[in-house]
């Protein structure tokens, strides 16, 4: 079971939440080229390790959160809300 | 030796001292004509049917850990061709008819059991989908039936039929589907290729690739280097990673998915079952156990074991079909890594990298395409171009428009 730390509501179970994938991509400007688009929408680096990711807190607050996880051991390094800086380790 | 009643019996009479290893442990050699990363079914599949084609090529298969350790030994061994977006219908399709003479062709038992593969409805507008899917698998010559919910409980009389909350209409059944022992399906495969001359070799990582002028010269390994002008990568679950090496960008997510296994009772079931309100697939085993599972943890992961929550809502969806199985006990439960494609649909192409190819975005469905898979991606690269059965599953068809997404789902690989 993850348990993650809401920023608002504090530590809480994953199945509080729903996963809303990578956070480290953000969309292009309108006039970016199809490419661009393509890799927005299609493209991921889907580390074995750390990983940002969006968790929708979905059965509490109902807030977007960032989460620094690793994918290969499940572990939690930092959450942060929405619009905040997320401390990420520095290996990765 | 070709095993046979006869093999059999003179084992037996000379107290099973005369049996060989099915295949051999060579050590790496230097060079061979074609490399194949990746010793999971369909890597060991395509270099059997590589073998076939091509009898003078050299021919390795490098695995990281054991044949048999990854994905292929952690499947729910379902096979089927029940699907109605015409790639994947003619594709899936090949694939049963290559399990339906699978055993006679690799002269081993892979116990392939066609005990029918149920997907049951429990609504009005799911009947109307699932009879246009089961129409368009007739039109392209695939078995299917609609069956009312009297047929269903005809069929298996432990369901429940009258579940409060999701009533059984029926089900769309698919008599030539079934299971198969999926070690077996490994074993097979490895002995089948070994004794045409293929070199499986085990406990040999790749860590890189060595391309050079935009054409692929061999691999780097734990075991040393191996030049090869083509290498086929077969890795599902760890393509990103392959990907990487080779610095190709692939529409591709790594996610969980568990199975579990019951406690071994007396048979209740010889059919493989779906549950239509939610996603989960149950059979038994010949030893007695229901081996079943149901959707991903639903977040990226390369940790072969999955949480909880998961577990409990597949437990939840096994008792909502069948009550009788609420007070059985689970005797095992795992996970294996998932190459989650955007529209659920795989890849068995080559790359912008040349001599570089590419088999992976399995998502659930890799088992059951293990022969199909391997037969295409053999062709692929021995013809350096895809045969027609495969033509579709490229990488660049996210970019062009011309995505494959039988399930309609949208650009979530962990809603496929």
């Amino acid at each position: 079971m993850h348990r993650i730390k809401c920023p608002f509501c504090g530590e809480r179970d994953e199945s509080e939440y729903i996963y809303q994938g990578d956070a480290s991509v953000s969309h292009p400007p309108f006039d970016a080229s199809i490419g661009d688009f393509y890799r927005y929408v299609y493209v991921r680096d889907n580390p074995k390790g750390w990983h940002r990711e969006w968790w929708h807190h979905v059965g509490g607050c109902r807030m977007w959160v960032q989460v620094a996880r690793n994918t290969l051991t499940h572990e939690i390094y930092a959450t942060a809300p929405a619009g905040g800086v997320l401390d990420f380790p520095e290996d990765a | 030796m070709r095993y046979s009643v006869f093999s059999l019996l003179s084992q037996g009479l000379r107290g099973n001292t005369g049996w060989k290893p099915a295949w051999r442990q060579p050590a790496p050699k230097n060079q061979y004509d074609i490399i194949i990363i990746g010793g999971g079914g369909h890597g060991l599949a395509t270099a059997y049917y590589l073998a076939k084609l091509h009898k003078r090529a050299s021919i390795a298969v490098l695995e990281k850990g054991w044949i048999g350790g990854g994905n292929v030994g952690r499947n729910t061994t379902i096979i089927r061709s029940n699907y109605m977006l015409p790639p994947n219908t003619h594709f899936y399709e090949h694939s049963l008819k290559l399990w339906e003479g699978l055993e006679q062709d690799l002269n081993f038992n892979a116990m392939v059991s066609q005990r029918g593969v149920l997907n049951l409805f429990h609504s009005d507008p799911q009947r109307d989908a699932f009879a246009r899917r089961g129409n368009a698998m007739r039109l392209a010559g695939v078995d299917a039936e609609l069956l009312d919910a009297k047929q269903v409980k005809q069929l298996i009389p432990v369901i429940d039929i009258d579940n409060a909350r999701f009533p059984i209409e029926g089900g769309l059944f698919q008599p030539r589907g079934g299971t198969v022992r999926h070690d077996a399906v490994a074993w097979g495969y490895a002995r089948g290729a070994d004794a045409l001359g293929v070199d499986i070799i085990q406990n040999c990582e790749v860590t890189g690739l060595d391309i050079e002028g935009g054409s692929v010269h061999g691999v780097h390994t734990t075991r040393g280097d191996i030049r090869a002008e083509r290498v086929g990568i077969a890795v599902a679950g760890h393509t990103s990673v392959l990907a990487q090496m080779a610095g190709i960008e692939l529409p591709v997510e790594s996610h969980v998915l568990q199975a579990f296994v019951s406690e071994g009772i007396k048979p209740m079931l010889d059919t493989v079952v779906t549950f239509g309100a939610g996603h989960f697939y149950v059979s038994q085993s010949d030893k007695g156990g229901l081996v079943f599972g149901g959707d991903l943890d639903r977040y990226n992961s390369y940790a072969q074991r999955g949480n909880l929550p998961t577990a409990q809502n597949v437990l939840t969806e096994a008792v909502a079909v069948l009550p009788a199985v609420a007070r059985l006990r689970l005797l095992r439960q795992w996970g294996g890594i998932m190459d989650m494609s955007y529209d659920g649909s795989p890849f068995i192409c080559k790359t912008p990298v040349k001599g570089l190819y590419l088999n992976g975005g399995w998502c659930y469905g890799g088992f059951k395409a293990t022969p199909a898979s391997g037969w295409c991606f053999a062709h692929t690269i021995a013809n350096d171009k895809a045969h027609d059965l495969n033509a579709h599953f490229t990488i660049d068809r996210f970019e062009r428009g011309h995505v494959i997404d039988e399930k309609g789902a949208g650009p979530f690989p962990w809603a496929q």
